[in-house]
């Protein structure tokens, strides 16, 4: 078990971790918020449809929209209640524009729907547990929300040897998934197996980053006497990222462009894990997550389970608010996640964190000109140039930048943590590809309209050539009528 | 004497008849370049970059006589297109300022009068007689002819709202 060799990681950093804000405190549920907002959208891929009306009463569990689409995950109630409106409510992402969103205003009863479950979960065979994690709308919980369903059928049919369980965690301040492990271990273990079965993976390793003593005893103790292994991973910055701990754990990296199942890799994280044996052994799906509620301006950080939809100003009221100046709130973590203003925002199936930083925290400070000291490249855990790239993007040469790697970029913001002139190297990086995909988009958009510009013009060809014959044949027609009207007047005269 | 003749008149007609083949089976109509550059246009004949289509405007591009950013339905990656097939450097300032724009009906005056959706090049629109018309956003390359036609100024190019799928990252303010 702890034989297992680790492999080096190339780059990365080691930021403060301050979870000890929040890592002691248990989880707790959060009070029964009175109106949840529910966006259809919280994964990768298409949003879902509602199957509910306004004025609609339903059960903890039911489901409000379905899936659409191949990558799309449904949406549930997250508790008894009235559908009270199907509308735009802010998203909680960093542009703050309205999405589509359905809101419930619970009951108080809390009453779930007749659920069916499952005594004997490690029997079912690997389609029905595929089919279900799809039906509970499970999604990645580590932060990336791509429908789970579709990473394990993916893996299925290509042969997955190893399956790997996230528990890194390497984002400071978040301990949610530290917690989840500690308090819920065997549940996840349940869950992992289900996992190793529906995928038939041969090895099936836990990787944990070493600042989680407790949470590895826990899993450890609960792994005891099953194929699950357990590893102990050095602590560092991005370790959690999903191809670094492949190549922690397994020593392969997953090609460019490529997806990990293409070197027979399949990576979940932990929560994860817990949410598929809920869904499986109990019939729930997933309407609720654990939260880290931190930051330094926090009153009291902790570690809440809220139903998707929360408000978040409702985790903030519940950490008892602010105990100083806030300069920036952030959903996930510090490094990778996405900063946001209104704290009406609700929480979603990708929140691990909602943090209220203070100025000192997010040391803001302004960029200076690159000395090229390369520290971002000695950072990078993917081996780019990110100042060279950056150049590029900065002088509009987004072809350059690609031709560096930019698509390999998982923006984990290394670069931009280490850069001694404070250069917001991962803010270009971002630019740039979201740049570049809406270019794509208007390429592929092109293309479209081109065709349908031909469609209309062969069509009214068609229609004119149409017109003409028509008129030749009654021209025609007319014709030999005029004749047959001749010639029989002709023959009635000679007559 | 003869023999420099006949070696002459032989290698003369064989080369010249050989040059004659050559001429018919390798002949190019038209210039490549222009059906190529066809291909890349939208190809919905608005008439915006004062041509009479996109054949004519190809054709302009081809002889050198029209920038490539003249095709504003195009936008920034046709402008790139062009550039890189033409070998040129593209000059990008003027176009980044214009914002993609879509039709929109505005429903209260409209009065169906099926002008707009019979002019559409790429049938964006949909409607019917005394019907309120509608706007295909993916379909609508804003070539602005609806804009025209319309009696009751009821269609309009506006700037396409921006969604969670379309909204990215600005670029960060420079460093000095």
């Amino acid at each position: 078990m702890l034989g297992l060799k680790l492999f080096k990681l190339r780059g990365g950093v080691h930021p403060e971790g301050r979870k000890q804000l929040a890592a002691e405190h248990g989880i707790r549920s959060l009070p029964l918020p009175a109106e949840l907002f529910i966006p259809l959208q919280q994964h990768i891929g298409a949003p879902a449809t509602p199957v509910v009306k306004v004025g609609e009463r339903v059960l903890k569990g039911q489901l409000l929209a379905a899936a659409q689409g191949a990558v799309s995950a449904p949406v549930h109630a997250p508790t008894s209640g009235t559908i009270t409106a199907l509308g735009d409510h802010v998203a909680p992402h960093p542009s703050g524009l309205p999405v589509p969103t359905i809101t419930l205003t619970s009951d108080g009863a809390e009453q779930w729907l007749e659920a069916a479950g499952c005594a004997t979960p490690l029997e079912l065979a690997a389609e029905e547990i595929a089919a279900q994690v799809a039906a509970a709308g499970i999604v990645g919980l580590g932060g990336a929300t791509f429908p789970a369903a579709l990473k394990l059928n993916l893996s299925r049919n290509s042969g997955v040897q190893t399956l790997i369980l996230n528990g890194g965690e390497c984002e400071p301040y978040l301990t949610c998934d530290d917690r989840i492990m500690r308090e819920r271990a065997p549940q996840i273990v349940e869950g992992i197996q289900l996992i190793a079965r529906a995928v038939a993976a041969d090895e099936v390793l836990v990787g944990i980053e070493d600042n989680k003593p407790q949470a590895i005893a826990a899993m450890q103790a609960a792994a005891q006497g099953s194929s699950v292994q357990v590893v102990v991973m050095p602590s560092m910055y991005p370790m959690g990222s999903e191809k670094q701990i492949i190549q922690v754990l397994t020593g392969k990296e997953i090609p460019a462009g490529g997806r990990p199942a293409d070197i027979g890799v399949l990576v979940h994280n932990v929560a994860t894990a817990y949410a598929v044996q809920q869904a499986i052994r109990y019939g729930r799906p997933l309407i609720s997550r654990i939260v880290t509620v931190s930051g330094g301006a926090i009153k009291t950080a902790c570690n809440v389970e809220a139903l998707v939809g929360t408000p978040v100003q409702a985790l903030i009221d519940f950490a008892d608010g602010y105990a100083q100046p806030t300069a920036r709130l952030v959903l996930g973590g510090p490094m990778m996640g996405q900063q946001f203003t209104h704290t009406g925002v609700p929480v979603v199936k990708g929140t691990s964190g909602v943090l209220a930083l203070t100025a000192s925290e997010i040391g803001q400070a302004e960029p200076s000109p690159c000395i090229r000291c390369t520290t971002c490249v000695r950072a990078c855990p993917v081996g780019l140039l990110p100042l060279e790239m950056a150049a590029h993007i900065r002088a509009s040469d987004l072809t350059g930048a690609v031709a560096l790697g930019l698509k390999d970029c998982i923006a984990c913001g290394s670069c931009s943590y280490v850069c001694p002139a404070h250069i917001p190297l991962v803010h270009y990086f971002n630019y740039a590809k979201g740049d570049l995909a809406a270019q794509e988009r208007a390429k592929l958009k092109l293309e479209a309209t081109k065709k349908l510009a031909e469609d209309r013009t062969a069509r009214i060809a068609r229609i004119e050539r149409e017109r003409a014959e028509a008129a030749a044949r009654r021209k025609a027609a007319r014709e030999a009528k005029e004749r047959a009207a001749k010639a029989a007047a002709e023959s009635e005269g000679a007559a | 004497m003869l023999i420099a003749i006949i070696s002459l008149t032989v290698l003369g007609s064989t080369l010249g008849l050989l040059l004659g083949y050559a001429a018919r089976r390798l002949a190019v109509e038209g210039n490549p370049l222009v059906a190529e550059i066809q291909a890349i246009l939208p190809g919905s004949q608005c008439g915006q970059c004062g041509f009479p289509g996109c054949a004519g405007a190809a054709q302009a591009l081809a002889d050198g006589t029209a920038p490539v950013t003249l095709c504003p339905p195009g936008g920034r990656a046709l402008v790139q297109a062009l550039a890189a097939k033409l070998g040129v450097e593209a000059d990008l300032s003027g176009v980044q300022d214009s914002v993609p724009m879509v039709a929109e009906v505005k429903e209260e005056i409209c009065i169906g009068c099926t002008r707009c959706f019979k002019i559409c090049p790429t049938d964006a629109i949909l409607g019917a007689a005394q019907q309120i018309h509608s706007v295909f956003r993916e379909a609508c390359t804003a070539c602005g002819k609806c804009e025209e036609v319309c009696p009751t100024e009821s269609v309009k190019l506006q700037p396409i709202p921006v969604t969670l799928q379309s909204w990215h990252w600005k670029k960060p303010q420079e460093a000095v």
